[in-house]
């Protein structure tokens, strides 16, 4: 026997009271069987209507029957599903239970304890009214339903709406694209009426009295026009009152369950045994717990939750014993603290001196930085503030404090020896160069007349005398002590070398000129020298060996002509290339040439004396810049484009080949003791190499800011200059000592910059007077100039 | 024997990239990144890079090999993986919503304990002491932080704790040396044990929300997770290097049995703890600060006088006069001007100090103590004043602090534009550029030849006020003048047109005696001229010209920089470049300086004219009005 059933029962009784009244029983059995009747009768109206249903149940009739056992639960379950078929058995059952009802059923008579006046009418409209009686209204209604009626009349459950479009509780606006608005019972598309827009809207709404009152049905899309007693509903409801009008809020108030207590029992059963004796198997629980609280086993909630307050945070005490003590412990391999943050300058004050403000520019600077923030000179803004109470908090604390977390976690750390040295350390020391004097300090003449750059200078033995050989094919003689241009010999072609003949009893310059070396008497000087030699000039000696056909090839030795012997010319030496250089040998009877261009035969020996010519070498080992004579030993030093051979001539043998590891060499000269050379390249570099101790460069010297043309030491005095294309002279202080422990001293002196410069060219070429500290150069600026 | 291969041995053993390490480990790159942080493992920069990555040349994160090995033995990282098992297991617990099992789980949570990590990375105290710097800087600024997702209200209330325990150490010991407000917020330098502990207080409210990218709060609560157990221990030893009770008390004196008190003890103790304004309790009776400090100096004394022990006794001095700077005086904060980190900087230097009762607890008196001597305001004007204190912008503070001394009060007074703050972490001996302000502070001299300097200014100003006044003169006399001519030409005869005719006769006569004059002249200029190259002239001195000198020696000093070995070039030129820059700055920063200057001195000329022309225009026209 199941509660559902009973209230079921309860909901068809009419009068509920039947029991107190036991008089009456026998016709209210009648009664009843009549209203089970009743019941009965439009159940079977429905199966008629529902036959399929019919038939689907009854298959499921037989697992019922199967279990019908169960009774109640399965009864009401089914009946929840809504299969009104059954009502048969179901009212069978109802029967039989009657009686059982009565005996037992506790519920029941509680109920029936309440007061007896009846109130049959409102029992039917309640909520709780059998299923089976809504299953009858909602069968009835939906196919034809009563307008006039009110809607929720007999019955105001949420089920029984009117549900005109069956797609459910959905959003509508699901449907906004379509034509239809949702379905109706048969399956049918509800299609939207038609929708004015804003006019027709606005002018129904002046035409339609009534249009205040037409509501849209969002469900169908219907325009609906609200009743009387609907606007009075909504009006209540708007006001707060209750919506049903009849109702009366200040009824006398119906006390159906007293509130009095009554003195004597309703019910007149004794309390149980039990009610009287404490639970035995609670006293046991209780001195177990007492006994487990005595042991400690268990603990109040008090104590739980003031260990629980303990425990929470962390716990502090005596970590280090002493300041500095150590324990030993396995730590991380060779620790390395982080630096500290920089400690904040001037700048980043409140309130800064004003010129830590940044201007417009600056300010314009720092925030085009925005993406590369670490080339900023600040990294934040220096700001002012009058007063402490206008400072913000700033706003890149947070990413700066997170910013360290990541250095601190994440930067790669290493030791560093941090250098903290002057850039003056770095500097060498060298004495000063007041105390290395006498060297060339200014310029004190200009020797002007060339019309174009002046490539070479020479300088006669004496020092009286100066030849200087240029591009606008002149060569010219100047005295030195007054900048005076003696004589002019024009030749045919631009000048690229003259050589002034070292042996002073010779008066004899080598002039190259295209692809002729002249050998000119300059008449200057000495008359009997000039004398002696145009004597030794104008006869050749006799040729006792014949040349071999390589070298007659190459060079012919001539007498000048006679318009040229008036110029001065006495010998012509024609080459097979233009000559690019010529230097003598110490002794004045030797001369090499060089010839860029010829290949195996671009370096040639001459002797005076025997006007014949030599060629050194059989085979090329690479571009010959330039050649010398050794001042003491029979050696010849050649200068490819990268290194440096020197030769012994009497072994014929490759004696040494100096490295330069430069790209380009422009020129050499070497110390009038022999030990040393220096050498001048094309790559900014001056290369100085001591020849005892490595064939790799002793010192390495960047002084020109540009390709180096020219070198030369001095004869007497520990000096060499050099010319660049910087414009500049740079004389410097190369001391050769006797002692072959002490390494030379080389400190750069002067720089004279006083050349003006011409299409990339400044300097050309340097000369040292022979015997005083004076220093010459040319230019491309069309002058020779003296300093001294 | 087996031929040794490539990168088997030497730096490529040494390192071990981060993925290696994540394997090595088995943990996740949360996990690991959470124990580096806590162990202090960090990357390291191996010699040769490409070695140490065998070979490869893309920059890895790189970690000794055995400092990974070292992890594998910590005891955290079990903890870690813990973690894991209890997130899934509960996780488990509340989908199937068996909420018995999750509580007692959530019960058993697996708490990670620091204290080894602690010793273990500060081995000694003063390790601990020398890496506090970011570690109070960090408390500070989250000890302001609201309840986050990712950092939990504990966390800031403990960090809050701590810095505030720190707090009153400093303020015991009195060992805070130097204090500066930037635009970031405030400096702090406490020197503890010889070391010097700097930290940042920022200004109000710094809390931002911040995006992901910016900044990761979780990273930073990982820190705060190792640093609140660091601070704690390190606040643990301070306290009891002072006799100070640990969790800070107060003696009973403090904790009057009134109202408050009785209601709840607890939070009205914590108001006063955070409040910093009262003694706290000690563990022994006597105080021995200053004892200490008499034998050190006479120790000082005894070992005699070369030039470090006497800077070291004026150093210890000057620190023990700096401990009293507010000895004896009274203040009172104002509501407008931040409480704390004033108090912490009063309190630390002897000073007394309270503050209005509402705006926070522990107040020791009220603004209408008469005894009060300097009142800090950080407003233009206030209404009612006493005449008994000095009312002071908090820049006063922190100067006298930075100075050692109680600086003149008239240039910080309410309302006055205040001189400009410098900064005392700056070396007073570098070779930069130092401001004129701070100049003065060096040294006291230049401060009088920079008054004088104003005096001299206010002499020319005189001066030009007097030509004013000519000016004025000059004008009256004008107006006299005119006045005059004109009843000249009213009243007027021939004698004027008389005396202009005269003046034209003697013209004509002197011109007469020029020309006479000038052949007479030639004779003479050339006599004279002989006789010039006769004479004997006086030698003249042969003047160096400083500034051809100048060149010629930049010029030689050039010529031999080129000299540096090549091996050092690049170097060279880097230093020489550093060089440069900072010239360049310091020239421009004393460029932007003197046209300020120049601009203000103008204004100031401009300003003082102009109220004299405008007062000199007043009296005229009074004067008119009088005739």
């Amino acid at each position: 026997m199941t509660k559902k059933l009973t209230l079921k029962r309860k909901g068809k009784e009419p009068e509920p009271t039947n029991e107190v009244a036991a008089s009456s029983e026998a016709s209210d059995n009648e009664e009843e069987e009549d209203l089970l009747q009743a019941v009965k009768d439009p159940g079977e109206d429905s199966t008629d209507d529902e036959g399929i249903d019919q038939e689907y149940q009854s298959d499921s009739n037989d697992e019922v029957e199967f279990e019908s056992d169960e009774e109640g639960n399965y009864l009401g379950r089914k009946q929840a599903g809504g299969s009104s078929a059954e009502d048969d058995e179901e009212s069978d059952d109802e029967e039989e239970e009657e009686e059982e009802d009565d005996d037992d059923d506790s519920e029941e008579e509680e109920n029936e304890d309440t007061p007896s006046t009846s109130k049959p009418i409102p029992a039917d409209d309640k909520p709780s009214s059998s299923s089976s009686a809504a299953n009858k209204s909602t069968t009835n209604e939906l196919p034809k339903r009563d307008p006039s009626k009110p809607e929720y009349q007999d019955s105001d459950t949420s089920d029984e709406e009117d549900i005109r479009n069956t797609v459910g509780n959905i959003p509508m606006h699901w449907y906004d694209e379509y034509k239809h608005i949702g379905y109706d019972w048969d399956a049918k598309k509800i299609v939207k009426p038609q929708q004015g827009d804003r006019i027709d809207e606005f002018l129904r709404k002046i035409e339609d009295p009534d249009f205040w009152r037409s509501v849209k049905d969002p469900l169908t899309g219907q325009e609906v026009r609200l009743t009387d007693e609907d606007i009075a509903l909504i009006k209540r409801i708007t006001k707060g009152r209750i919506s049903n009008e009849e109702h009366d809020e200040y009824a006398p108030w119906i006390e159906w369950f007293t509130s009095e207590v009554e003195k004597m029992p309703i019910k007149n059963v004794p309390d149980h045994k039990r009610s009287f004796l404490p639970s035995v198997s609670e006293k046991k629980r209780v001195s177990r717990m007492v006994h487990a609280l005595k042991m400690g086993w268990m603990k109040t909630t008090e104590e739980v939750e003031r260990e629980k307050q303990a425990k929470r945070g962390p716990k502090f005490y005596m970590l280090w014993e002493t300041d500095t003590s150590r324990e030993h412990m396995r730590r991380i391999h060779d620790p390395v603290s982080a630096p500290k943050r920089d400690l904040p300058g001037h700048a980043e004050s409140y309130n800064p001196p004003p010129e830590y403000l940044f201007d417009a520019k600056e300010t314009k600077e720092w925030l085009k930085l925005k993406d590369e923030p670490h080339k900023r000179k600040l990294h934040f803004m220096p700001q002012k503030f009058k007063s402490l109470r206008e400072v913000p908090a700033y706003s890149r604390y947070l990413r700066e404090r997170f910013l360290r977390c990541l250095d601190l976690y994440l930067c790669p750390r290493a030791k560093r020896v941090k250098l903290n040295i002057d850039a003056e350390y770095l500097i060498p020391k060298l004495p000063s160069p007041r105390d290395l004097q006498p060297f060339p300090t200014v310029e004190s003449l200009v020797y002007r007349g060339h019309t174009d750059l002046v490539r070479s200078v020479s300088v006669e033995p004496k020092g009286e005398y100066l030849v200087s050989g240029s591009d606008d094919k002149t060569v010219k003689i100047w005295e030195i002590a007054t900048g005076r241009c003696i004589r002019t010999i024009e030749t045919d072609e631009v000048v690229r070398c003259v050589a002034w003949c070292p042996n002073p009893k010779l008066s004899i310059i080598a002039v190259a000129t295209g692809n002729r070396l002249l050998l000119v008497n300059p008449k200057v000087g000495d008359k009997v020298l000039v004398k002696k030699t145009d004597d030794l000039l104008a006869e050749a000696p006799k040729q006792d060996v014949i040349e071999s056909e390589r070298i007659k090839v190459a060079v012919q030795w001539s007498t000048a002509e006679a318009d040229e012997q008036e110029k001065g010319v006495r010998v012509v030496i024609t080459h097979f290339k233009p000559i690019r250089q010529v230097t003598w040998h110490g002794r004045g009877d030797y001369l090499a040439t060089v010839m860029p261009e010829g290949a195996n035969r671009s370096a040639l020996i001459h002797q005076l004396s025997k006007r014949r010519s030599q060629i050194p070498f059989s085979k090329s080992k690479g571009l010959i810049q330039c050649v010398l004579f050794h001042p003491v030993k029979p050696c010849f030093f050649v200068a490819t484009q990268h290194n440096i051979r020197i030769y012994d001539l009497v072994k014929q043998e490759l004696v040494k080949k100096l490295l330069t590891n430069s790209k380009w060499i422009s020129g050499m000269s070497i110390h009038p003791k022999g030990d040393n050379l220096l050498v001048s390249t094309y790559d900014k570099k001056m290369l100085w190499f001591d020849l005892d101790l490595s064939t790799k460069p002793y010192q390495t010297m960047r002084l020109h800011r540009n390709a180096v043309r020219s070198v030369a030491f001095h004869l007497r005095y520990p000096l060499f200059a050099s010319g660049s294309d910087d414009q500049a002279v740079i004389v410097s202080h190369g001391m050769v000592y006797n002692d072959l422990l002490q390494n030379p001293l080389i400190v750069p002196l002067k720089k004279l910059q006083t050349h003006e410069k011409r299409d990339e060219f400044g300097v050309l070429d340097v000369t040292w007077h022979p015997v005083q500290p004076w220093v010459f150069s040319t230019g491309a600026d069309c002058t020779i100039r003296l300093y001294t | 024997m087996r031929r040794p291969k490539k990168y088997e041995s030497g730096e490529a053993t040494q390192y071990i990239s981060r993925r290696a390490a994540l394997r090595k480990l088995q943990l996740s790159l949360n996990d690991f990144r959470r124990l580096c942080i806590l162990k202090g493992v960090y990357p390291r920069e191996p010699k040769h890079r490409r070695r140490a990555q065998k070979g490869s040349t893309e920059i890895k994160v790189l970690y000794h090999t055995k400092d990974i090995r070292f992890l594998l033995h910590e005891s955290i990282v079990w903890t870690l993986r813990d973690y894991k098992i209890f997130a899934k297991k509960s996780s488990r617990d509340r989908a199937i919503k068996d909420f018995r099992n999750l509580k007692r789980r959530l019960a058993l949570f697996p708490e990670i304990k620091l204290d080894h990590i602690v010793k273990e990375r500060y081995p000694t105290f003063i390790d601990a002491l020398k890496d506090l710097d970011d570690c109070l800087t960090l408390l500070f600024l989250f000890s302001t932080f609201p309840s986050l997702q990712l950092i939990p209200r504990e966390q800031s209330n403990l960090c809050r704790r701590l810095t505030i325990e720190f707090l009153h150490y400093v303020i015991a010991s009195k060992s805070l040396r130097k204090v500066f407000i930037s635009i970031k917020g405030y400096y702090f330098q406490a020197e503890i044990k010889g070391q010097k502990v700097t930290w940042i207080v920022p200004h109000y409210y710094p809390f931002k929300p911040q995006s992901r990218q910016e900044v990761d709060f979780k990273v930073m609560s990982i820190f705060v997770e190792f640093y609140t157990i660091m601070l704690g221990f390190t606040n643990f030893r301070l306290f009891h290097g002072l006799n100070l009770a640990y969790p800070p008390q107060f003696p009973s004196s403090v904790l009057q049995d009134n109202e408050d008190t009785l209601k709840d003890e607890a939070s009205f103790v914590s108001d006063r703890i955070a409040a910093l304004n009262f003694e706290l309790l000690r563990t022994d009776k006597v105080q021995e600060d200053e004892e200490e400090l008499d034998i050190d100096m006479e120790l000082l004394e005894q070992d005699g006088d070369s030039k470090r022990i006497i800077k070291m006794k004026q150093e210890a001095q000057e620190v023990a006069r700096l401990r009293t700077l507010f000895k004896g005086l009274k203040f009172f904060i104002n509501r407008e001007v931040p409480r704390e980190p004033l108090v912490i900087i009063i309190r630390s230097f002897g000073g007394k100090v309270s503050w209005d009762s509402s705006i926070y607890p522990g107040s020791a008196y009220d603004e209408s103590d008469e005894t009060i001597t300097h009142q800090i305001v950080d407003r233009p004007s206030l209404g009612t004043q006493y005449i008994s204190r000095d009312y002071i912008q908090p820049q006063w503070l922190f100067d006298c602090v930075n100075q050692r001394q109680l600086l003149p009060t008239n240039k910080y007074f309410l309302g006055e534009k205040l001189p400009p703050h410098l900064s005392p972490f700056v070396d007073s001996k570098r070779d930069t550029y130092i401001p004129p302000e701070e100049k003065a502070l060096l040294d006291p001299s230049l401060i009088e030849t920079h008054e004088q300097s104003d005096e001299s200014e206010d002499e020319a100003e005189k001066e030009e006020e007097e030509t004013v006044d000519q000016e004025l003169l000059d004008a009256q006399l004008q107006l006299a003048y005119q006045e005059e001519t004109a009843e000249y030409k009213k009243y007027g005869g021939v004698d004027g047109v008389n005396e202009d005719e005269e003046d034209l006769e003697d013209d004509d006569a002197s011109d007469d005696d020029d020309d006479e004059e000038e052949e007479l002249d030639e004779k003479a200029k050339r006599l004279k001229q002989e006789k010039q190259k006769m004479s004997v002239q006086s030698g003249k001195v042969h003047k160096v010209n400083k500034r051809q000198v100048h060149k010629a020696e930049v010029d030689e000093h050039r010529l031999q920089a080129r000299m540096v070995k090549p091996r050092h070039r690049n170097l060279f030129r880097k230093l020489i470049r550093e060089k440069q820059t900072k010239e360049k700055e310091e020239w421009l920063l004393r460029k932007k300086r003197r046209t300020i200057e120049a601009d203000e001195k103008e204004a100031r000329k401009t300003a003082k004219r102009e109220a004299r022309k405008e007062a000199a225009v007043a009296a005229a026209k009074a004067a008119k009005l009088g005739k």
